[in-house]
């Protein structure tokens, strides 16, 4: 439980992130395109599941009791394309291919060209459906696995996300655990503003999932709620974490402006020199 | 292609729109969280109570949108093509097609030319799937003055209409001139008919200037009113050149050759070539690579072209 997690462990945690977020830029600007805002919210919930929670193996990425991860919110790619390079499923330099043609790392998560890319994801709403079944598969076969969709708040106005809730509840998924990035923002501006989706939590709970609400940038909080999930055996777990788009990076932060929008070359420098890169280290 | 200019077809929708918006004061817009790359959120700024951006779900979008419209009212409805005519599709097909309803889907980032967002985003098969929809009309213009006319062209028009357009500039290469039902011929030839649309109706005429130049004349028809189409103008072409290269960023399965070859064969079977997307998903990458690595370079419709001058005995 979180209570346990020593301080080195978390301080260990903060660095990973720090360091898939200077990637996240670095990436997103040596492809010309991309969307920093929901890579940038993601990044702690990714750093906690690859580097604590999850039990996967880069040696074997196929191995069968491993648990799965599904990004629904597939436009995050660059976030879990570093987490995995640093995690070791890919090697880091690779990271500079992204969205060019011929390269494994695809604008948006992609099975079957990566290790440990559970699901192909990219239009939005279709992830938590893949994760129940996937759930299904896993229960049925007896399998220890665990499976973990990651969604984002706008994909919540998808009404497939909903028909897949329903699911999950319905079979009573103990192995299915929903972590929702409620970092506010999507495309056009903030989800409040165009269709709003709260009261979320009390959506969540109605649905039958056990709901947990957490600030989704405290790694003691994150590794709290995804505890108690699994400890979660006659339903579904749903975590809220609320997060800030566009995290770590001042201008980027709480703004749509860059959903799906490559930083420049200036903006890119600023950017990682706010993630602590050195001055004479930023330069790209 | 270096001097023709290249103008955003979305941007002339956008645009065409906001004048649409001030000639009917019953039109309404909507759109899933994609205003900005749409341009209706130019609509939506003039018109902030017609304007409706439901969020990520093109599917109830598609029902809201039949459902406003059943009262009497013109309704754009606006997304990538592979949300509207892909995500939607069975929205598509009960709530507005199956009505009749008067609403104007019109798609932008159709084809592969999506570029680096890749092959979930990306779509070939759109044209096919809408052209299917008994009733609904399709249209894929070519450039920026002909999306401006159609986008016109389909409010006159009462009921359901797909528009597809291309996310990338495309060089301007009419005049604008575009009737529902009606080619567009670019260029007169009699050696052999290129029939294109959208995006690639650059490249033949890119292609036929070529040939050209080798004494080789070829007829350019811009297909932009798929549905209904120009079946006469497509039979005199078969007539007057005996042999017809199709041009689409659309699959070669379901698409405009699918089309030509039906048509012909049925009525005047000519030799046709399709070039198109294979029957393959894309992939990310720099948009107009994409088209080359797919099949469709300028090199490869020259070669098509070829091939069908050889099968006709009109060059070596
Ligand atoms: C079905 C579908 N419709 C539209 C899009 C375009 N799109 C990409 S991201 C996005 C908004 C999603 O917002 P959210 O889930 O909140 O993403 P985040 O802010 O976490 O990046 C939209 C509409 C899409 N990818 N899929």
């Amino acid at each position: 439980m979180a209570g346990s997690v020593p301080d080195e462990r978390i301080e260990s945690l903060q660095a990973t992130a720090l360091e898939i977020r200077r990637e996240v830029i670095r990436m997103i600007f040596a492809a010309g395109s991309g969307h920093p805002g929901g890579s940038l919210s993601v990044t702690d919930l990714l750093a906690a599941l690859l580097f604590e929670e999850l039990h996967v193996d880069p040696a074997r990425p196929e191995w069968p009791d491993r648990d799965r991860l599904v990004l629904s919110k597939g436009h995050a790619a660059p976030a879990l394309y570093a987490a995995l390079a640093l995690r070791g499923f890919l090697p880091r330099e690779e990271l500079r291919t992204l969205r060019k043609l011929g390269s494994r790392l695809q604008g948006h998560v992609d099975r079957g060209r990566l290790p440990y890319i559970e699901a192909s994801t990219g239009g939005v709403g279709q992830g938590v459906g893949m994760a129940v079944g996937m759930a299904l598969d896993l229960r049925l076969d007896r399998r220890p696995s665990r499976v973990y969709a990651i969604l984002g708040d706008g994909e919540c106005q998808a009404g497939g996300t909903w028909e897949a809730l329903m699911a999950g509840a319905h079979y009573r998924l103990a192995n299915l655990v929903v972590i929702l990035d409620r970092n506010g923002f999507e495309t056009d501006g903030s989800t409040e503003a165009i269709l709003g989706i709260e009261p979320i939590a009390d959506k969540f709970r109605a649905f039958g999932y056990a709901t947990i609400e957490i600030d989704g940038h405290d790694f003691r909080q994150i590794l709290g709620a995804l505890g108690t999930a699994r400890a979660t055996t006659d339903r579904s777990t749903a975590i809220v974490a609320r997060t800030v788009t566009g995290k770590g990076v001042s201008f980027m932060e709480n703004t749509h402006v860059w959903h799906g929008k490559a930083p420049s070359r200036a903006e890119a420098e600023r950017a990682l020199i706010e993630l602590g890169v050195p001055a004479a280290e930023a330069a790209l | 292609m270096g001097a023709v200019p290249r103008e955003s077809l979305r941007d002339a929708y956008g645009k065409a729109l906001v004048e649409l918006g001030e000639r009917d004061p019953r039109l309404l817009v909507f759109d899933a969280d994609l205003s900005g790359s749409t341009r209706t959120a130019l609509f939506g700024s003039r018109f902030p109570d017609r304007f409706f951006n439901v969020g990520a779900m093109e599917s109830t979008m598609m029902s809201m949108a039949a459902g406003a419209s059943l009262g009497g009212r013109t309704v754009y409805a606006s997304t990538f093509a592979v949300f509207a005519a892909g995500q939607a599709y069975n929205f598509v097909r009960q709530s507005v097609a199956y009505h009749h309803a008067n609403v104007k889907i019109v798609a932008t980032h159709g084809g592969l030319l999506v570029g680096a967002d890749g092959g979930t985003h990306q779509i070939g098969e759109d044209i096919g799937l809408m052209r299917g929809l008994p009733g609904m009309t399709v249209i894929v213009p070519a450039d920026a003055p002909t999306t401006r006319t159609v986008t016109f062209a389909v409010a006159e028009r009462t009921g359901p209409a797909y528009v597809r357009l291309t996310r990338e500039d495309l060089p301007t290469v009419t005049d604008g001139s575009f009737a529902v039902g009606h080619a567009n011929e670019l260029r007169a030839g009699s050696d052999l008919a290129i029939v294109a649309v959208g995006s690639l109706v650059g490249r033949a005429l890119e292609v036929a200037a070529e040939l050209a130049t080798v004494g080789v004349s070829s007829r350019v028809l811009d297909l932009a009113s798929v549905k209904p189409f120009d079946e006469p103008a497509l039979l005199r072409a078969a007539r007057d050149t005996g042999a017809i290269l199709v041009l689409e960023e659309h699959s070669v399965l379901t698409g405009i050759g699918a089309l030509v070859a039906a048509t012909t064969s049925e009525n005047y079977p000519v030799p046709v070539r399709r070039v198109g997307i294979p029957d393959l998903f894309g992939e990310s990458g720099d948009a107009w690579a994409l088209l080359d690595r797919y099949g469709m370079s300028a090199e490869r419709i020259r070669d098509e072209a070829w091939e069908l001058l050889k099968i006709r005995g009109k060059v070596q």
